[in-house]
């Protein structure tokens, strides 16, 4: 093709040819990733105030090996390394959330092995896995240290000296969740260890509990969710189907008598919050559609709370997103988008 | 001031960026020494030249015509000699059959004068319309005539114009309905007569406030009993002008999967071309003239030209003071549907709507990764397809299998990959599922 000769046009010049739309969003997989980040950050830095400083050390110890795996992965496995789209650094820090703020430094290690690496490289890399990495990490470290696992709990510490436990043996100062008191030991020595009314439930909101380093806050959690939906990167129908579904259960079987049971308690004292905002809305584990998503959270929260009541563990949200992770694409095939209109002879 | 009015789901809201050439008066672009006019401008059978090479034609002369097959004669632009018959630059057929007219800048320009169109009856008035090319300027390239014959088991009630210009940029039919405005409720009134219809509804979307002023004072000049020219306003939200998304938002239909909008009772027209169609009734004058919005960070001087088809860039570029240096994408037509281009000796078509000039920070280049699931390309499509299942089968390998997916329904509006956070040209996945699952 023969460019006419042109004054006025710079020579050798080359233009970008590309598809349709040649304008899009500013909206990127790595600003979504850097946002939840954010969003996670007052949680993580109460957290450092409730149970100490070694907190911190987790988090920190467990983004790095997240990053460092997602590394090593994608040049092992020839693919482009994308450790700063964020994606990594959410899991660490979601991982770091779901285990106890007393345990060794070298749990969140494992922990971001089999997240990154077995839970999501493996399965084809961001946008393939199946299961969520972070749970995937927490289930693999539940089965391989039991005994960490459950018993590394922390009592909130008082007058915020954050550096008390640091260093300390843990086992001086370990404590049970309050689900495990209530299932173990029943409401009775519950009342007893956390107190009851009006100021029990402002202070598990608040964080002020024993439970894994992430988990406690529920103002914070809740702060950051409605973050996220003002921003459109989530919407509300998985959090409320999932919290909605486990207070109701709750509520009808959880109790002494049916229809006793008390709700409020069973959203803020385990990891409900948590995992209904940033671990069940989780794009790539989770339906497209918002039907879908009501169905799936409704199914993530009848999950959590039959494991709560009748299984072994005291808390079930971890395995109920992930036993609903493989059903999210089957939800997807029942739960299409309404079309705008079907052929010829249908709606007018 | 009646409420807004739009279509129910899906949507997206692009940088509107009509801010540079929006003021801009429309403006005569000089003729060019050449014109190149490409043989199909149409969809359709492109047209044979009825010409032959070092024959003179006059402005407004036949030049091509549809020997067999859907489509519209051609017409000279210019006085001149044709200069060759071969083949030009094509935004998306890379190269087309043209015939290049070399133009005798003595002759006087073609002076038309208004007619009175009432006396004629409905067939002569469409007879007209085809004679003239008229076809779809909004970007389709539809026949006119085709359009204005609608099947006799359907049952027309009103004439829909469409104002909406939703495309960022563009500014053309927004000057066309500002200054023109009695040509544009002029050509609705002939198409009603044509169609037999006595209601008519004009769609702008709201951020043109001053066309939906000057339209409904222009409507209202005309309105009687037996012919009602409505303007209303729509809101802002691409693609708004889309004819299946403007019938629902001003009428409440749904047109049907793979059905025309005569299926449920309207017919669609830019307001472009009703202007184009009072030109070719009332004036018998051809349509061998296009207004094109000329935009972007890249050119020197935005504007609203009035060009001749078969306008090379390359002369609009001269015309406009030339590109910037940091000009790195061209594109026919506006930022979300339409083509970009690597070289400047593409000339106009009836179609084109705009040239644009756009600068780094104006267009995507960023690369695309895989498909998180987020969704959010589901919750824009106005047509409720599932574009992120489009790509992911193509990926695969299955284009085959989207045909279920209701790809047909996708018309390409890119609010999908418009909105995807990964990027993904989810256009071209459905352009290369359509291509295959027709196979």
């Amino acid at each position: 093709m023969q460019v006419p000769e042109n004054q006025s046009l710079p020579a050798h010049r080359e233009w970008i040819v590309s598809v349709s739309p040649h304008v899009k969003s500013n909206e990127t997989v790595a600003k979504i990733m850097w946002t939840v980040v954010a969003c996670l950050m007052p949680p993580l830095f109460l957290s450092v105030f409730i149970f100490g400083f070694q907190v911190l050390i987790i988090t920190a110890v467990s983004v790095v090996s997240c990053v460092a795996v997602e590394y090593v992965s994608q040049k092992s496995l020839g693919r482009p390394v994308t450790i700063t789209d964020g994606s990594a650094v959410l899991t660490g820090v979601l991982l770091a959330f779901l285990i106890p703020p007393g345990v060794s430094y070298l749990l969140p290690v494992l922990g971001a092995v089999m997240a990154i690496y077995i839970a999501k490289h493996l399965f084809g890399g961001i946008g393939f896995n199946i299961f969520n990495p972070a749970l995937m990490g927490r289930a693999f470290l539940l089965a391989t240290f039991p005994v960490a696992m459950t018993s590394a709990w922390l009592p909130p510490v008082e007058g915020l000296a954050i550096f008390s436990y640091f260093g300390a043996g843990v086992d001086a100062v370990s404590t049970a969740t309050p689900l495990a008191v209530m299932k173990e030991q029943g409401m009775v020595a519950f009342t007893e260890m956390f107190g009851s009314g009006a100021s029990l439930y402002t202070s598990f909101f608040l964080g002020w509990r024993p439970g894994c380093i992430g988990e406690t806050s529920g103002f914070l959690l809740v702060l950051g969710g409605a973050y996220l939906i003002y921003k459109n990167y989530i919407t509300w129908h998985t959090p409320v189907a999932v919290l909605g579904t486990i207070a109701t259960l709750t509520w009808i079987f959880g109790g002494e008598s049916y229809f006793g049971g008390d709700p409020l308690l069973a959203i803020l004292s385990g990891g409900a919050i948590l995992g209904s905002i940033y671990m069940a809305t989780d794009y790539v584990t989770s339906p497209t559609t918002k039907t879908g998503q009501l169905v799936y959270g409704v199914g993530i929260g009848a999950l959590t709370v039959l494991i709560r009541l009748k299984g072994g563990y005291p808390e079930g949200i971890c395995y109920a997103i992930l036993l609903m992770n493989p059903l999210a694409s089957v939800i997807d095939n029942f739960c299409k988008p309404k079309r705008f209109a079907g052929p010829a002879g249908g709606d007018k | 001031m009646k409420s807004l009015l739009t279509f129910l789901q899906g949507g997206v809201h692009p940088p509107e960026a009509k801010g540079q050439t929006a003021a801009l008066p429309i403006e005569r672009m000089p003729v060019p020494d050449e014109l190149e006019i490409i043989l199909g401008q149409h969809i359709g059978a492109p047209c044979e030249p009825t010409v032959t090479r070092r024959e003179e034609v006059v402005e407004g002369g036949l030049i091509g015509e549809v020997k067999k097959g859907l489509g519209v004669p051609l017409h000279s632009p210019v006085a001149g000699t044709i200069k060759a018959i071969g083949t030009s630059a094509h935004p998306m057929r890379v190269s087309a059959p043209s015939v290049t007219i070399k133009v005798d800048h003595e002759a006087a320009r073609a002076d038309y004068q208004a007619g009175d169109w009432q006396q004629l009856a409905a067939d002569e008035l469409k007879k007209k319309v085809h004679e003239a090319g008229i076809i779809g300027i909004g970007g389709a390239g539809f026949p006119t005539h085709v359009k204005l014959s609608p099947p006799r088991d359907a049952q027309i009630d009103q004439l829909l114009l469409n104002g909406a210009e939703c495309e960022p940029y563009i500014t053309a039919d927004h000057r066309q309905m500002l200054e023109h405005a009695s040509e544009v409720v002029e050509g609705a009134r002939i198409i009603m007569k044509i169609l037999g219809v006595t209601k008519c509804q004009i769609g702008i979307e709201s951020n043109k406030p001053d066309a939906i002023e000057t339209m409904t004072r222009a409507a209202e000049a005309v309105s009687s009993a037996d012919c009602t020219i409505q303007v209303q306003g729509l809101e802002v939200k691409y693609p708004q002008g889309s004819e299946k998304q403007l019938i629902q938002a001003l009428t409440g239909r749904k047109v049907p999967s793979q059905s025309l909008p005569s299926a449920v009772g309207v017919v669609v027209h830019n307001v472009s071309t009703a202007a184009a169609i009072y030109d070719a009734v009332a004036c018998s004058k051809p349509l061998y003239e296009k207004v094109v919005t000329i935009a972007g960070k890249g050119i020197n001087k935005p504007a609203n030209l009035l060009v001749k088809v078969g306008t090379k860039v390359s002369d609009i570029v001269d015309y406009l003071g030339g590109v910037k240096p940091e000009l790195t994408k061209i594109i026919m037509g506006g930022p979300m549907m339409g083509f970009a281009v690597s070289d400047l000796s593409i000339p106009i078509t009836k179609t084109t709507s705009s040239v644009l000039f756009l600068t780094e920070d104006e267009v995507d280049t960023n690369p695309h990764s895989a498909c998180i699931r987020c969704g959010w390309c589901i919750d824009a499509c106005p047509m409720g397809l599932e574009p992120k299942e489009v790509g992911i089968h193509v990926e695969a390998n299955r284009a085959e299998d989207t045909a279920r997916f209701g790809v047909f329904d996708c018309f390409e509006c890119g609010s999908c990959a418009y909105v995807c956070p990964a990027k993904r040209p989810l256009v071209q996945f459905v352009r290369l599922a359509k291509m295959k699952a027709k196979r």
